[in-house]
């Protein structure tokens, strides 16, 4: 009789019938996954931000302690590139909450060719964020823009229009006019997502209190204001966390659209870390620009999280 | 009465949300087939083809640019990045929603939170070790970089979709002998096939949509995806070869917007069930 590996197998048998030694055992790969390329690279980046580490020399090896952030502080690119993170992400999340909960009350409906509205309404999440900037870009191309073209036809561009005399309104190379183009095209490629957000929460008011508002004679914008919208606000305010860390961690979009200009005026914080970290060379900057953000992020997704799970549970 | 009278102008809402979130690619398919002589001639209408239509500019990206080679790099990437992360996201999220208790099950939030750490925070450090592993410039540095995308975010839609299945399943199947693995495998997983399948959509999508770690990891054009090749090698300088690049673009776009616009009611679920609720 060989007792041994039968013994030591029946044992493994036994030990994965304990739930927490299978659960941690399924658990494992995939946090170790998570430690080993999101824990670390996160310290390394903290590591990074207080030293003086180059492409050229990217050893970790001289504390500089607070010197990167300092250095930054003092860029006149920077200062404008943080004003606009934060401009272009609460403009983009203000637009879409009226948006999103307008597209949910069209789409919570049943309604003939809903599949087709849901597969062309997906479009802009669907796509790779570079490859919308690129059709934006040509869009609102400076010689060639459609809506420039419209907007000659109906008399409101061109000479004695009221928007001046050129054929062009230059949408990407005018200051306030690129940065509204570029709230546009944030709120183009989030919308979708927000909605479903916010549509997961309002197909889960019960149909009843609808119904039983409608019966009291409430009209639509009674029902709207009163039942519908307190309910959705803890989705609300998820879709709001979502869609403002996808827009303020994306570069690409700008990247594309402006490359910051005209100037450094549509200067974002994630193309200022990339500039200056791996155009320039300097990772220290580099890694304390993209970290800039980080503390009032974190605090931001706990109280919102906090909030919604609150709210859920009531 | 009244519904009479509501339904054109539900309809014309519909329409014209439609019509924002679909006009800037639809204008991009009129681009493909335009004549350059008339896509360029001042005054004409963007609109309609003046002059005949043409095909020339998607079989010149097809033929005379690295277009075919950076699709190929992604949909390589896309397919081990989905094997990645079923193979990590479908156990974890099996053992958060049964067998870790209490602790597992208020998990969610912390794992959406890892998701929600931007790229942009980390692409300097992952950049540095995808030098020192010696991946820079191959696809495989996406491979392996890009699951930190996806593995958080289906471990948190699959979290939903295990929990959305009733536990007395599970317990019926350990009662007739099964062994837990067993009943994961051959009861509940199937179960949760629907999940698994808006996993595989989404960690794919998720895959080619990234930019900056693309861009970052690979500069040589042999080894470089569709979202970073695209807006870096189609455009010379600052020659935009158009009709060709929004071939490009709606050449992506339809098929990934057809696929997510068919889950649309998973997404709906995935985040009733997972994400709405909050934990």
């Amino acid at each position: 009789m060989n007792a041994g590996p039968d013994g030591a197998l029946a044992r493994l048998a036994l030990a994965l019938e304990r739930p927490r030694v299978l659960g941690a055992l399924m658990l494992a790969p995939a946090v170790l996954y998570v430690v080993a390329f999101v824990a670390v690279p996160f310290f390394i980046a903290i590591a990074l931000s207080v030293s003086d580490a180059t492409v050229g020399d990217p050893r970790i090896d001289t504390f500089v302690g607070l010197d990167n952030f300092i250095a930054v502080l003092g860029q006149s690119g920077f200062r404008l590139a943080l004003r606009n993170s934060l401009l272009i992400t609460t403009l983009t999340v203000l637009i879409l909450l009226v948006l999103a909960t307008t597209a949910v009350e069209l789409l919570a409906r049943d309604f003939r060719g809903k599949r087709l509205v849901q597969v062309l309404f997906m479009i802009p999440w669907a796509m790779p964020v570079s490859l919308s900037a690129i059709t934006w870009l040509w869009v609102l191309d400076s010689q060639y823009s459609p809506i420039d073209w419209v907007l000659v036809q109906i008399g409101l561009l061109g000479p004695g229009g009221t928007f001046g005399p050129s054929w062009n309104l230059f949408y990407l190379g005018r200051e306030g006019l690129a940065i509204a183009s570029i709230v546009l095209v944030d709120v183009w490629r989030t919308l979708p997502l927000a909605t479903i957000i916010v549509l997961a929460g309002r197909l889960s008011i019960p149909r009843e209190r609808l119904e039983q508002a409608q019966l009291d004679g409430a009209g639509f914008f009674r029902i709207l204001f009163r039942i519908i919208i307190p309910a959705l606000a803890p989705v609300l305010t998820v879709a709001i966390l979502f869609t403002a860390l996808l827009v303020i961690g994306e570069m690409s979009t700008i990247a594309l659209l402006t490359r910051g200009g005209p100037g450094h005026s549509t200067q974002i914080l994630p193309l200022w870390a990339y500039l200056k970290g791996i155009n320039s060379g300097d990772l220290g900057q580099g890694a304390a620009i993209a970290l800039f953000l980080f503390p009032v992020l974190l605090a931001a997704a706990i109280v919102a999280l906090r909030f919604a799970y609150r709210a859920g549970k009531d | 009465m009244r519904t009479a009278a509501r339904k054109p102008l539900f309809y014309a809402a519909i329409t014209l949300l439609v019509l924002f979130t679909t006009l800037p690619v639809l204008y991009a398919v009129i681009t493909i087939f335009k004549r350059e002589s008339e896509l360029y001639r001042f005054g004409s209408n963007p609109f309609i083809y003046e002059t005949s239509p043409t095909l020339d500019h998607l079989i010149y990206l097809f033929t005379d640019t690295a277009f075919p080679t950076f699709a190929v790099n992604s949909i390589i990437i896309g397919l081990l990045v989905v094997a990645i992360t079923v193979a990590l996201a479908v156990p974890a999220a099996y053992a958060l929603a049964r067998l870790t208790g209490h602790w597992g099950e208020r998990s969610g939030m912390a794992i959406f939170l890892v998701y929600l750490i931007p790229p942009t925070l980390l692409f300097i450090p992952l950049f540095r070790i995808v030098v020192a592993l010696g991946l820079a410039n191959s696809i495989w540095s996406l491979v392996l970089v890009l699951p930190t995308i996806t593995i958080p975010f289906c471990t948190w839609l699959l979290l939903g979709f295990f929990r959305s299945i009733p536990p007395q399943l599970d317990e019926a199947a350990l009662l007739d002998g099964c062994t837990r693995l067993q009943a994961f495998w051959k009861v509940v997983l199937p179960q949760a096939l629907p999940g698994i399948g808006a996993c595989i959509v989404f960690a794919f999508s998720l895959s080619l949509s990234n930019y900056i770690y693309a861009v970052t990891f690979v500069s040589e054009s042999a080894a470089r995806n569709i979202s970073a090749g695209v807006p870096t090698e189609l455009i010379r300088g600052d020659v935009y070869f158009w009709p060709s690049l929004m071939a490009a673009t709606t050449v992506v776009a339809i098929p990934l917007g057809i696929a997510y616009g068919l889950l649309f009611d998973y997404l709906v679920r995935g985040f009733q069930s997972a994400g709405a609720g909050g934990e």
